[in-house]
């Protein structure tokens, strides 16, 4: 084993109780936020060979069509089972009626390896047992399609919370081993995938795999030599069931920025005992280049005020690279749900004088934040036009779990999105 | 249950929202779960809205369920009601809050709130948008009028002859089709008559103006998928008589003129005279319409093939303006709106067409990928579909995407609407001096048919992706009026285009017959955009003679056959 001290302590780690201690405003009342059926949309693009069946009402249809935004494709990998009237009337005829569309839908679709029944508020509320329905599915249709099941119901999952869900369901039927390997878990475009790959590459580190792949079909092996390095800060109930496999958890700040991603690839390098001056070697020109992409935008945001409303669970790992990089001052740092260990590298990062808030109740939080008059305000697309309307600059929370914006290459792009805003309003003279 | 992969209409509830976010002073309280906040954004992105949707929703959880979600619905209302001061309030469920059966609207109007409470009951489970904004404004109506309510059988009193004639336009909503300029339009219009515009309704109204409904001589149900229940109740109930043409296209203009000035008792002639059928009234008329479809450039627009889908009533307006006032053929006709499905079918029988009653997507691009149109006029869904199958294509109905909800002035009602339609169904289309000048260069070294658009330089991609009117793109080519304009496919090998929509279907499945090499050079001699067609036709009409190899003869044999 190589000295575990030499790799950058650079972080205060553990080093005291600053963000750690920050006591948090809990909130319930109106949540301005998506359900988790949201998640479709980009875990669809991500698992190429799956499809996804909502089983719900006419609202979750519209939901996923307005969150998409746009209808690219005439035939998408998703859709929903709208309950009917009759549905409600007798579950046993339900059942049928959901085999009946689901076998149609597989005749339709070849290409379909793996379907995911998704639950709903409604299918959830009247007790429809989609575990059931894919257990029975699945001995119909395997090899050929494996039906998994999930819930995205709002009652039970906000926004990002839906891929946890997903990925949780997984989980139970990925293979065993006892292979020392690494699992980066968390969805992230394919793009970051081979960056990521390349840098533990030339660390040395692996064999590595990410959870989800690219094919649904492809699940990565887990075991006892199993240790998860998290891609995303909201896949809680994913670790916890890994956990459970024997996989361990490399505590890191999330990749977010140079800082962030550098300290995440330590994480790694720390476990496969890669010796200080080859991390330098390979991580130190990717950081540079990453912290001067990124230091094209600090003056725009050096200084100004951010305020993020609850959104994504992002909310608290983008904060401090915004604080900790490009200076931003944090007013209040908003998160649908706080998953203290998942923040447990992320939350000493945030200076002492930031108000974290849990949960929502908007009309209470839009108060706080009309009084504290932030420079910008990170928000989703129900609340961007009217706050602009009342003056404040808004960044679009989605666009971080719909573009890329993990790691070095892309830090450059996550402090523009921030920027653009501001530089946009420098330039309109109307 | 019923499979959906894109969706028409959104959830009833939904359509409460519209009313709700069209009005000033009403708020609605919706017992809903988390993420049903998602409809805001429809209203703030889609029609830019400056303000969030007047709704509070009550965010019920899982763990809400074992206990009192009833108690959410309550102080939801008291704070709403407290921080908004709303004059009128809704109370409704979603989906999800149906199945609680918390009766969320009898536990409201148990509050004993200082204003008017009015409980929907909107079935998410069997119906959907429209109809959920059609019951809703019933209801906000029927409640807000309650107390002007006439005994049965009194007689409506005469209106004072010293007071203009005055009518409510009804129906108009926020993520309605151009309704912000319909109203607009239709208001200057009546103010033309010499008639007064009472109420707006729900668009930018108040809950006062509501309760001036009846003040108004007559009533004029705009949009009959939002208004036509509250037109007809105040009719029955307070005697109100209804304009019921809807007044899209020249022709529906000027008989809706006809009507509104024979129900306010006014003289029509002062806006009719100049707008006469066939008149060019180029100096007089508000309407280019009628002189700009008669202008010789208009005459490649003669037959185009038009397939036609949207809600109803703009559906079967669009069929008639394509038919009388553009010279289109129509191909194809349908609707999304079940509920006023009889008026499509009717329509559908005028242009010889099956109507197409669905709100099932793939069947809709089934239909038109079948009929072949050269124009679609739909919804944005439609747009989609024509993009993907390459057809021109121009939006006349909800639902829509942020850029049919246009900064300028763009009605689609009355004579200033009939001038948009046209400007929006032409640009699509390649126009009919550049069709000819495709065919005359279209072997020339600097324009043939893979040249990339001259003016973007020789290293540009051939077409510029991501246009929404991508069959424009293919003319850098002047269209001066020296050239001689001729009927573009009399004299062409084009004329094989038209052969009937179910054909084409039939062509599809069948095996292709192999083509003699001269033949398919005479084949690359058509137009491109027009090419895929010939060729099918062509060999449909070999493979049902069974004919062997594909030769010029059958080529033009077979133009023969499908030329008019």
């Amino acid at each position: 084993m190589t000295d575990l001290s030499a790799l950058p302590p650079a972080l205060p780690l553990g080093s005291g109780l600053r963000g750690a201690t920050i006591p948090v405003l809990r909130e319930r009342g109106q949540r301005e936020v998506f359900c988790g059926l949201t998640g479709i949309v980009w875990l669809h693009r991500k698992m190429q060979d799956a499809f996804f069946l909502v089983v719900g009402s006419r609202t979750c249809a519209h939901l996923i069509q307005s969150a998409a935004g746009v209808m690219i494709f005439s035939e998408p990998r998703f859709g929903t089972a709208i309950l009917g009237d009759r549905d409600l009337a007798g579950i046993a005829d339900a059942n049928d009626e959901l085999d009946r569309l689901c076998v149609q839908l597989l005749e339709r679709r070849p290409d379909i390896g793996t379907l995911f029944l998704v639950g709903s508020c409604p299918s959830e509320v009247i007790k429809l047992d989609l575990a059931k329905a894919a257990e029975r599915l699945s001995a119909q249709l395997l090899p050929r399609v494996r039906v998994v099941s999930y819930s995205g119901s709002g009652i039970e999952t906000t926004f990002t919370q839906g891929e946890d869900s997903a990925l949780g369901a997984l989980v139970p039927l990925m293979p065993r081993s006892e292979a020392r390997q690494l699992l980066v878990v968390g969805c992230v475009a394919d793009v970051v995938e081979d960056q990521f790959r390349r840098v533990f590459d030339q660390l040395g580190v692996g064999p590595v795999s990410f959870f989800p792949a690219r094919r649904a079909g492809d699940l990565p092996s887990v075991g006892p030599n199993t240790d998860l390095l998290l891609a995303q800060p909201f896949v809680g109930n994913t670790v916890r069931a890994l956990e459970a496999l024997g996989a361990r958890v490399l505590e890191a700040p999330y990749p977010f920025g140079a800082e962030g991603t550098t300290e995440w690839f330590a994480a790694a390098a720390r476990a496969w005992g890669v010796d200080n001056a080859q991390f330098q070697t390979v991580t130190r020109p990717l950081e540079e280049r990453a912290r001067k992409a990124v230091s094209r935008h600090v003056t725009r945001l050096s200084g100004k005020s951010l305020f993020l409303m609850p959104d994504s669970q992002l909310e608290i790992p983008i904060a401090r690279f915004l604080n900790r990089e490009l200076g931003m001052r944090l007013i209040e740092v908003g998160t649908p749900h706080l998953d203290r260990r998942l923040m447990a590298a992320e939350l000493p990062l945030l200076p002492t004088d930031v108000a974290l808030s849990e949960g929502q109740d908007v009309e209470r939080q839009l108060d706080r934040l009309r009084a504290a008059s932030p420079d910008l305000v990170l928000c989703g697309l129900g609340l961007a036009n009217p706050l602009e309307a009342e003056g404040f600059a808004t960044k679009w929370s989605i666009e971080l779990v719909f573009s890329p914006v993990h790691g070095y290459e892309q830090a450059g792009d996550l402090a523009e999105l921030f920027a653009r805003p501001l530089d946009r309003r420098e330039r309109l003279r109307v | 249950m019923q499979l959906t992969l894109w969706t028409y209409e959104g959830p009833p509830h939904v359509g409460a929202m519209r009313i709700a976010t069209s009005m000033e002073g009403v708020h609605y309280v919706l017992h809903a779960p988390q993420g049903d906040t998602y409809a805001d954004l429809l209203f703030t992105m889609i029609e830019r809205r400056d303000r969030r949707p007047p709704v509070t929703y009550t965010t019920f959880q899982a763990r809400d369920l074992g206990g009192s979600t009833a108690e959410l619905v309550t102080r939801a209302a008291a704070e709403a009601v407290d921080r908004f001061k709303p004059r009128a309030l809704l109370v409704g469920e979603s989906c999800t809050a149906e199945l609680l059966q918390d009766q969320a609207g009898t536990l409201v109007q148990g509050m004993n709130l200082p204003i008017p409470v009015v409980p929907l009951e909107l079935p998410s489970y069997s119906k959907k948008e429209n109809w959920g904004a059609a019951e809703t404004l019933y209801q906000l109506v029927r409640r807000l009028l309650a107390h002007r309510i006439p005994a049965p059988g009194t007689p409506r009193p005469a209106r004072d002859p010293q007071r203009r004639p005055s009518a409510n336009l009804l129906g108009p909503t926020v993520l309605g089709f151009r309704c912000r300029d319909d109203v607009v339009e239709i208001t200057r219009l009546l103010g033309e008559l010499g008639i007064d515009v009472n109420a707006v309704v729900p668009l930018n109204a108040t809950p006062e103006d509501i309760a001036r409904l009846p003040d108004a001589d007559f009533n004029i149900d705009l949009y009959p998928e939002i208004s036509g229940i509250t037109a007809a109740w105040l009719q029955r109930t307070f005697g109100m008589p209804c304009a019921k043409t809807v007044p899209m296209g020249l022709s529906a203009t000027r008989e809706f003129v006809a009507e509104v000035a024979a129900l306010a008792g006014v003289d029509a002639s002062p806006v009719l005279g100049r707008e006469r059928p066939g008149a060019a009234g180029f100096d007089s008329s508000k309407s280019r319409l009628a002189w700009y479809a008669r202008s010789v450039d208009s005459t490649y627009l003669t037959g185009k093939r038009v397939f036609v889908f949207g809600d109803a009533t703009h559906a079967v307006a669009a069929a008639r303006i394509a038919a009388e006032e553009m010279g289109f053929t129509v191909v194809g006709l349908g609707t999304y709106s079940r509920e006023l499905a009889r008026p499509v079918r009717d329509a559908a029988r005028i242009y010889g067409v099956e109507p197409l009653i669905t709100d099932d997507y793939l069947e809709v691009e089934k239909a038109i990928a079948d009929a072949a149109p050269e124009l679609v006029l739909g919804t944005q869904m439609e747009r989609h579909i024509a993009k993907r199958l390459g057809i021109a294509c121009a939006v006349i109905s909800t639902p829509m995407h942020v850029q049919d909800v246009p900064a300028r002035y763009s009605p689609v009602f009355g004579f200033e609407g009939a001038n948009v339609l046209f400007d929006a169904w032409v640009h699509p289309l390649v126009m009919g001096l550049e069709e000819h000048l495709l065919q005359m260069f279209r072997d020339d070294f600097e324009f043939h048919d893979d040249a990339p658009p001259s003016h973007l330089g020789a290293a540009t991609e051939a077409r510029v992706t991501g246009s929404e009117v991508a069959p424009a793109a293919v003319a850098p080519v002047p269209a001066t009026h020296e050239t001689v304009a001729t009927e573009p496919a009399s004299g062409s090998v084009a004329a094989i285009v038209e052969a009937p929509a179910a054909a084409a279907q039939a062509a599809a499945t069948d095996a292709t017959v192999p083509w003699a090499a001269e033949a398919e050079r005479e084949l690359r001699k058509i137009p491109f955009f027009v090419r895929g067609k010939a060729r099918r036709n062509t060999e449909r009409y070999a493979h049902e003679r069974g004919v062997k190899t594909i030769t010029v003869e059958t080529l033009y044999d077979a133009k023969a056959h499908f030329g008019r």
